[in-house]
């Protein structure tokens, strides 16, 4: 699993990629990319997907998650609209096809 | 052409940190300063440190954004561009299972440390750099330390946010942290023991515990390392034995409540406090800001109001005073309003240099080689 390059990017999603959506507040972390497509095979975590970015865009990563891996109370990630923390956090399973939705939640003052 | 030496004019750097940004700003007379800003938007900048050693100019900030959480970035260029890790400068080894929460202070060692820089941060822990800060090492004697687990929390987090490295005394450094107290290492950080000892904790079931105080600022002397400042959750204190021993020198000021002291850079005895009503009542004492020095080690305090707006119910945190290192010292400090102000003659006179900022967190100033 890896992270093509933007400019690789067809438009059109392959059969075994899924899309992430990049916040606009962190794109400049990822090349200025607004999304993101991995070819994840069979399936993989929300977890396995943000190694893989993470390797790529550490600081992404850190942006995300501590450096005991769990999500930032603030970052909310959905599949297909669903928030993970609703499902199996961040070893919630992403199929080929769908969409991962990473914003940050309403906070602050 | 006249070839005889004249003297340049001393740029003095101010950089102020805000719950929403970073502002930077210089002056030659430290009354008027020329700003950039914000910096970092909408991040909070709880800790600044400006070292100047080698002649160059690092400026380093803790950053931390309510969303995606804390950082440290440095400048070489006053601002202009900002460097990252990108595995970022303070990280909590796996083994810890911690994660960074906030970097409360960023304290470059003495000039002959050079690439030497300390951090303190949230969770309790300090953290020495040897690469001018861009990145840090867990220090573990203090990590480990038997009495963590009694370590609290204060209303800010549990941090340790005062890290004061000896000048004078290679090897000795102190650290305050909220709640715990002072803790001191003569061995370069390898152990360290509570040294609290005169210091009260009301709060306590035992005022006079051996670890445990809310101590919310501390200081040291410039040509003493022995002696040191402290401004505690009520109490004011000096030490002249390392930090063996502590007394009272709130005598004098209007309440012995504050989050805040700082010390001459280069004479001894010079300290100031920026007083408290209580720990019920945070604002100025009958809301009048004032800041007081004392010029005889804490026998006599002189209260310093000129030029300071009237009336102002905000307090000044912990690291939102500084001192800089010219002659006569220059003060500045910022208030929860968004205030900050600077005083070229150690606080005879203020001048309000910004207004209506963030609640100011940090302040850090230094005469700097433009």
């Amino acid at each position: 699993m890896s992270v093509p390059p933007p400019s690789s990017f067809s438009g059109v999603v392959m059969a075994k990629e899924v899309t992430v959506l990049v916040p606009r507040l962190l794109q400049t972390m990822v090349g200025g990319s607004e999304e993101l497509r991995l070819d994840v095979g069979d399936g993989a975590s929300v977890a396995q997907l943000l190694d893989v970015i993470g390797a790529q865009f550490p600081k992404f990563n850190r942006r995300l998650r501590d450096e005991t891996g769990a999500l930032r109370r603030f970052v909310n990630i959905y599949v297909d609209g669903d928030d993970v923390r609703r499902l199996d956090g961040l070893a919630t399973q992403v199929a080929a096809g769908r969409e991962v939705m990473i914003i940050q939640s309403v906070a602050g003052g | 052409m006249d070839d005889q030496p004249q003297d340049q004019p001393i740029t003095t750097l101010l950089a102020v940190g805000t719950k929403k940004g970073l502002w930077l700003g210089t002056s030659i007379d430290r009354s008027n300063f020329t700003f950039t800003g914000p910096h970092f938007l909408m991040q909070e900048i709880p800790s600044i440190g400006i070292d100047t050693r080698g002649g160059k100019t690092r400026i380093m900030v803790g950053l931390r954004s309510e969303h995606w959480g804390p950082t440290v970035a440095h400048s070489d260029d006053f601002g202009a561009t900002w460097q990252e890790p990108d595995h970022g400068a303070i990280t909590f080894p796996a083994d810890t299972a911690a994660a960074l929460e906030r970097v409360w202070q960023i304290q470059p060692d003495s000039a002959d440390q050079p690439g030497v820089v300390w951090a303190g941060c949230e969770p309790i822990s300090v953290w020495k750099s040897t690469d001018g800060g861009e990145h840090f090492e867990l220090n573990r004697g203090l990590w480990d330390h038997p009495h963590r687990p009694e370590w609290g929390a204060g209303f800010g987090g549990a941090a340790a946010h005062t890290v004061l490295p000896s000048a004078n005394d290679p090897g000795t450094i102190h650290v305050a942290m909220s709640t715990g107290g002072v803790y001191r290492s003569t061995d370069d950080g390898e152990t360290w023991e509570a040294r609290n000892k005169g210091i009260t904790a009301y709060f306590m079931p035992d005022p006079l515990p051996e670890f445990g105080q809310c101590v919310h600022k501390i200081a040291r002397d410039p040509n003493s390392s022995g002696t040191l400042y402290a401004q505690n959750h009520h109490g004011v204190y000096r030490t002249d034995d390392n930090a063996d021993t502590w007394n009272s020198i709130a005598d004098g000021l209007p309440t012995d409540f504050g989050f805040t002291i700082l010390t001459h850079p280069s004479r001894s005895g010079t300290a100031w406090v920026v007083p408290i009503k209580a720990d019920g009542e945070r604002i100025p004492p009958e809301g009048q800001m004032a800041v007081h020095r004392t010029d005889d080690g804490g026998a006599t305090w002189k209260r310093l109001a000129d030029g300071l707006m009237e009336p102002d119910y905000n307090v000044v945190l912990r690291d939102a005073a500084a001192v800089d290192n010219a002659e006569p010292a220059g003060i500045y400090f910022g208030t929860r309003g968004g205030s900050v102000y600077a005083s070229a003659n150690e606080g005879e006179h203020f001048v309000e240099v910004l207004t209506h900022l963030p609640d100011v967190l940090c302040v850090r100033a230094a005469a700097v080689e433009l």
